[in-house]
């Protein structure tokens, strides 16, 4: 989340698009309550069902499930054709007067950008940069008038998607769409805000990051970015989603959002050559030019005192990758047989990773799997006959399986960090059950026991196994405070203090205070940058529990600590205007004093940097600017298009050629595992119940009594259609597999006009399997489709294409 | 700072002031007394409270774990009841379903209290010492590594990876245990590492 749970309350239009925050995230949702109670906001709710979030909400519009974008770049060209935009914001704030390289195009007929070799489905990104000047700096026109400006360039692309073509994309009634888009523009003033909440209905898709993107877009032609009440606000799924993320536990990715390297920077200083943030504009601050720094303090956590200046601080002994191996991607690999050992800690992919088909062949590949977790999950018994449910032969799996027992949540002390950044403590209430031990302990075992393994026996590269710093006080068992101190990181020798070199700005061994003390020369320690600040000499921020609001505005800068710096709403100097005055009194947050900014807030610039230097507010950015063209960093292209999901009733009607996303991720033999409309005419759709949460809480007795068993939700047109009763059992069926459950006939979920043709909506709860207090259900997975998004390879659950037909069986209703 | 003193502790406090010495002081006498001598004991007044966080949905609302014994002075604790932890700012003492429903989880049937291990073609998890466990793991993973691991690609270039080994860290872990499986998993070399922000 750019701005917190509790900051919805200064919110005065509420966007839920992607997402069912009343069902899914109900103790979050009361802000959007307090915000229509207390602030007269106005609740719009997009989505293909008339969900619980729905039924409290000002507007509802339905949409077609998979065309978000289209939806939201109809939004886009309302705003930009109907001059609804924050035009001092949008022209000082972002990159609208920026022009773009020569060369650079879409083709609206073929639906690519510039550079697509259409043999290989792929991209020369060489066009998808600005125009650079003689000063090293980008081209501008603050006009706007240039044809290749930014703004002159996303106004042609969006125009393509008028009300018309939005009501054919996405069958949403244009009365309702302009409704929702009047709604929306009455926040394109700095005197109201909107906020935008979303979860896994934008993510699961094939286009998901792009439909993101618009998002953020759109808020940014609004002026809703850094100000309260307003930012694009993700609602994550689990409790510690945010902060494993955080922490790099991704193929990709390191503690704190650096690069884990690949095969191509096999030494440090190639590493640094790939990432250039030198400034785009004269006076941005580029604030990655610290990279290095944060690189080098992540390396001496690593690896101690065996990183020194002399061996790159033992970046040779990181792994490289030659490709990212993605939960897709190691799954496909599973599959083939080449990943051999598998480990799952708290994580149930039988169920929640595409192709239940394809799994269960997969895992019985693997020569190991081992399970840490508190609960018996459905991936460690897959090997396991559970009937219908689960059809395997027991006998024929050679797969060596360990289920591990851990202790849970209540059961052991550290941090959370949750949706919107902040990191809260937690302390422990009691021991596990029997034999049962937390993860630390079990992953430190482990680790020690193969080290002790190489030391005594010797083997293939033990060097990058040795030099890892362990120096723990009991190496079995470091504890969650000596791991948080290090996550935060200290001052390795006496560092002096830059403004008075007569004085010691830290003591070695003392905890910093801010990453902007990290150093390059390894002086400094710090796992996870973004978190330097939350354990200090002051001791553990995250357990602080100082629930005061002194600015009234919601912020409860003294609960827990927010990563970066204990800042609530990120890119937060964008609550001022360029003089550095509040856009509104209603919506001052941070401002220029004549000395320094301040406010309600940490704020997002460097604080006695005054306003004339115009820095811009997006100081992570080497334009210091937001983006509205993306350049290189997105692989389907620098502008969001509509893709139709990779199973889709219609072909795309703005370029039926190119219909899906030409950059996601498909495996071969999975593109011969899609069905099509004639076989399997309805969209289905997944979601989540209130009372369960994913596939964990069919263990947990009273959530199982509250919402028992798998079903299928249809609406009462199609009912009719297919000649299905309320309670029937029915058989929803894709090209990869089959699922039974009882039919729930329900007018909430939509039958929409499509280009012409009448598309229905299959809904289907996620949470059922064979393992728990739950009836036995076969996991709604079978019916997915294994691609990913072309950026985050996030599968694509939320649109696909099936069949239902009813079974004969007892009417239950 | 680590201190879980609260608004809420605080008004317990004072409420069990009440039931002592406000009685006389109101000044009404024996009937008051007799009174608070017959109603039962709040069953929560003896119990231990623990403030965690809700381990579902990120959200991340605060919770009051309340327990029979007192782990932190050594005692066995057993957690008999969960409540929303009305000084967290964003929950404000509220719990949804989902949550409403964590005690059922830490009592689950389906938790594993012990190791476990399923032999290859079995029908069945047999009960194994985690002595056991971890050096048959830790060796099953010594091999494989020492089996698989590429110290140089066929250009002689160092990348130390381990492409054979999977790994799926969860989401309800805390951020220490995640950054000492950073450190395990990336020492050893693997690549292949995920969690669920990924699908």
């Amino acid at each position: 989340m750019t701005n917190s749970w509790t900051d919805i309350k200064n919110a005065d239009v509420v966007l839920i698009m992607g997402g069912n925050a009343a069902e899914a995230h109900p103790c979050g949702f009361k802000w959007v309550t307090e915000a229509k109670h207390h602030n007269k906001a106005r609740l719009i709710v997009v989505d293909p069902r008339f969900t619980r979030s729905a039924s409290v909400s000002d507007f509802y519009c339905p949409i077609r499930a998979g065309t978000d974008t289209a939806y939201l770049l109809g939004v886009i060209n309302y705003l930009l054709t109907n001059d609804k935009i924050h035009r001092e914001y949008v022209a000082n704030y972002t990159d609208v007067s920026l022009i773009v390289k020569e060369g650079f195009s879409f083709d609206e007929q073929e639906g690519v950008f510039s550079g697509f070799n259409a043999n290989n489905r792929s991209y020369n990104r060489d066009t998808w940069d600005y125009e650079i000047g003689p000063d090293g700096f980008v081209v501008r026109d603050t006009t706007l008038q240039h044809p290749r400006s930014v703004y002159q360039l996303l106004k042609k692309h969006a125009s393509r998607y008028t009300p018309e073509m939005v009501e054919r994309i996405c069958g949403s009634p244009k009365e309702k769409f302009l409704k929702v888009c009047e709604m929306i523009s009455s926040t394109a003033n700095g005197e109201k805000s909107m906020t935008i909440m979303y979860a896994l209905g934008w993510t699961q898709h094939s286009y998901g990051s792009q439909t993101i993107r618009t998002a953020g877009m759109l808020q940014l032609l609004l002026g809703n970015i850094g100000v309260p009440g307003g930012g694009v606000n993700a609602l994550r799924g689990h409790s510690n989603v945010q902060g494993l993320t955080d922490i790099g536990l991704l193929s990709q990715s390191t503690p704190g959002y650096l690069g884990q390297p690949r095969e191509s920077e096999p030494t440090f200083a190639a590493h640094m050559a790939n990432r250039n943030f030198r400034p785009l504009m004269q006076n941005s601050i580029s604030f990655w030019q610290n990279y290095k720094k944060f690189y080098v303090s992540l390396l001496k956590s690593m690896y101690g005192t065996n990183a020194t200046a002399e061996n790159d601080f033992g970046y040779e002994w990181l792994p490289k990758l030659d490709k990212v191996y993605d939960t897709l991607q190691m799954f496909e690999l599973v599959y083939q047989g080449q990943i051999k050992g598998f480990v799952c800690q708290g994580f149930n992919p039988l169920l929640s990773v595409p192709n239940k088909a394809k799994l269960i062949e997969g895992l019985s590949k693997l020569k190991f799997l081992v399970s840490i977790d508190p609960l018996e999950t459905d991936t460690v018994k897959f090997w396991q006959n559970h009937g219908e449910a689960n059809p395997v032969d027991p006998s024929k799996i050679q797969t060596e399986v360990f289920m591990l027992p851990a202790t849970c949540f209540a059961e052991d002390e550290g941090s959370f960090t949750n949706s919107s950044r902040t990191i809260n403590w937690r302390w422990k209430a009691a021991e596990g059950p029997g034999e049962s031990r937390n993860d630390i302990s079990i992953v430190a075992e482990l680790f020690l026991r193969i080290r002790d393994l190489y030391q005594k026996e010797g083997g293939k590269a033990p060097d990058p196994i040795m030099k890892v710093d362990w120096s723990y006080k009991d190496p079995k068992l470091p504890t969650a405070d000596e791991l948080m101190r290090e996550i935060n990181g200290k001052a390795l020798v006496d560092i002096p203090d830059p403004a008075d070199a007569t004085k010691t700005l830290y003591k070695a061994g003392q905890q910093i205070a801010s990453f902007a003390q990290l150093r390059d020369d390894g002086s400094t320690s710090s796992a996870c940058w973004i978190y330097t600040g939350a354990y200090t000499e002051r001791g553990n921020m995250t357990a602080r529990r100082d629930n005061s609001d002194p600015s009234g505005k919601y912020v409860y800068g003294n609960w827990g600590f927010a990563w970066p710096a204990n800042r609530r709403i990120v890119y937060n100097r964008a609550s001022a205007d360029p003089s550095g005055k509040a856009w509104s009194e209603r919506k001052s947050y941070i401002t220029w004093n004549g000395k320094a900014w301040g406010g309600a807030d940490v704020p997002d610039y460097p604080p006695p940097l005054a306003p004339e230097r115009n820095a811009g507010p997006f100081i992570m950015n080497a334009e210091g600017v937001a983006r509205f063209f993306a350049r290189k960093m997105m692989n389907e292209g620098p502008f969001p298009e509509h893709y139709e999901p990779f199973e889709s009733p219609v072909a795309n009607v703005l370029h039926p050629k190119m219909s899906t996303n030409p950059a996601a991720r498909v495996f071969k033999a999975d593109g011969a595992a899609f069905g099509t409309s004639k076989d399997f005419p309805y969209v289905a759709t997944t979601y989540r119940l209130t009372e369960h949460f994913h596939w964990w809480t069919k263990t947990s007795k009273l959530n199982a009594i509250t919402q028992p068993e798998f079903f299928v939700e249809i609406s009462p047109e199609l009912a009719k259609e297919k000649n299905i009763t309320n309670g029937q059992w029915v058989r929803v069926s894709s090209n990869r597999g089959s699922a039974k459950g009882k039919v729930v006939i329900s007018k909430r979920i939509s039958s929409l006009m499509i280009d012409g043709k009448k598309v229905h909506h299959v809904g289907m709860p996620i949470h059922y399997g064979f393992i728990g207090e739950t009836k036995k259900a076969v996991g709604v997975n079978s019916l997915t489709p294994f691609v990913g998004d072309a950026n985050t390879n996030t599968p694509e659950y939320k649109a696909f294409l099936v069949n239902i037909e009813p079974l004969s069986g007892p009417v239950t209703s | 700072m680590n201190v879980q003193f609260s608004r809420r502790q605080f008004l317990k406090g004072t409420g069990a002031g009440v039931a002592g010495s406000a009685i006389g002081a109101f000044g009404f006498g024996g009937a008051e007394v007799a009174l608070a001598q017959a109603a039962q004991a709040f069953k929560l007044s003896k119990a231990t409270e623990t403030r965690n966080t809700c381990p579902y949905c990120s959200v991340s609302c605060g919770m009051i774990l309340y327990s029979r014994g007192d782990v932190k002075k050594g005692e066995k604790a057993e957690i008999f009841h969960i409540e929303g932890d009305v000084d967290n700012p964003v929950n404000r003492g509220t719990l949804c379903p989902k949550g409403a429903g964590a005690l059922d989880f830490i009592h689950s049937k389906q938790r594993v209290t012990r190791p476990m291990h399923r032999k290859p073609g079995s029908d069945k998890f047999e009960p194994v010492t985690w002595d056991f466990a971890m050096e048959r793991i830790a060796k099953l993973m010594k091999e494989d590594r020492d089996a698989n691991f590429v110290e140089k690609t066929r250009d002689g270039v160092t990348v130390n990876r381990w492409p054979t080994m999977g790994f799926l860290a969860g989401c309800a872990t805390s951020n220490e245990a995640g950054w000492l499986t950073w450190k395990a998993v990336r020492g050893l070399g693997i690549v292949a590492v995920d969690n669920q922000a990924r699908i």
